[in-house]
């Protein structure tokens, strides 16, 4: 019972929001470290590519993101479950605090895509599957913060907008599956756990470098963001005045 | 080391445009989305340390309305 009790203690957006600040720092510091390091591997060390020369290291940033704005939708619809599941506040905080992070990675996602694309297809947009699927995960991201931002009553929004983001998980198998279900012009997953990587080991230590610099980067902005979510939805609360004596 | 020069760093074998325009966008986003929410935080911070600071405020008594609703 006593166990319990002090896991579930952090359930509070009371006792969360101090926690959320001591949290913030260590991750923030973590993602710059880890940025550096690949950024110095994927720019300095990593070797030419055979087929593409210099333009491949688009894939530093273009992966990271690309993963990270699938990450993101998971645990945004994860969060919003619990939400909705056990009418827990600070878990529909949370999904809120993770939304836009989410759709700023989708973005990147399309946005380093692109610039990838044109040198490589000859072309900056292509409706192939991978490329529309992840323009419709960017649109999720933007329904779920839009439909929130439409609905006065923090609680409805949470409810309404958390439907919105359990209904758009199933988008996120489709990217990933895309390139192996479709005939694609993108090209297939570059890192397996099936089976042996297919490019350098410099290459691929730069780009995992940049994924956990991305990870740790968006912990740390989700976090500052629910410390802001939190004051503001709870600007009436007792607990808020002393927090910030 | 990879590279002989700074040029042929910035030069990117011809990719310039697009490995930087790429590197370059989430830089500009990644370094501006921490600062947005910092200035977030400090504002409605320092707004509801306004408010109690003047309880007689105009702000104070709509909420006071709004709690007694």
């Amino acid at each position: 019972m006593y166990q319990r009790l002090r896991a579930f203690r952090f359930a509070s957006p009371a006792t969360f929001y101090p926690l959320a600040g001591k949290l913030q720092p260590p991750f923030m510091a973590l993602a710059v470290g880890l940025a550096a390091a690949g950024l110095w591997i994927g720019f300095m060390v990593a070797p030419t590519d055979a087929q593409q020369g210099e333009g491949y290291r688009i894939i530093f940033v273009h992966v990271p993101a690309s993963w990270m704005a699938m990450f993101i939708y998971c645990v945004m619809a994860f969060w919003a479950a619990v939400g909705l599941a056990f009418n827990a506040r600070l878990a529909s905080m949370m999904a809120s605090a993770l939304a836009p992070t989410g759709a700023m990675f989708a973005l990147l996602s399309l946005w380093t895509g692109a610039l990838w694309g044109r040198p490589m297809w000859g072309a900056w947009w292509v409706w192939d599957a991978r490329l529309t699927s992840t323009l419709i995960l960017f649109f999720l991201y933007l329904g779920f913060l839009a439909l929130h931002a439409a609905i006065d009553d923090p609680r409805r929004a949470d409810k309404a907008a958390g439907i919105v983001a359990l209904v758009g998980v199933v988008n996120v198998p489709i990217i990933y599956f895309s390139v192996q279900w479709w005939n694609t012009l993108h090209q297939g997953a570059s890192v397996s756990i099936t089976r042996s990587p297919s490019m350098a080991t410099t290459m691929l230590w730069g780009m995992l470098l940049m994924a956990l610099a991305f990870w740790m980067y968006s912990i740390a902005v989700a976090l500052a963001r629910l410390r802001s979510i939190i004051l503001e939805r709870e600007r009436h609360n007792e607990w808020v005045r002393h927090a910030l004596a | 080391m990879h590279w002989h020069s700074v040029e042929e760093f910035l030069a990117m074998g011809g990719y310039a445009l697009y490995v930087w325009g790429a590197v370059g966008a989430c830089a500009v986003a990644m370094i501006a989305e921490p600062l947005l929410l910092r200035r977030r935080h400090r504002r409605i911070v320092r707004s509801l340390r306004q408010r109690r600071a003047a309880p007689g405020s105009v702000q104070a008594t709509a909420v006071t309305a709004e709690v007694a609703r």
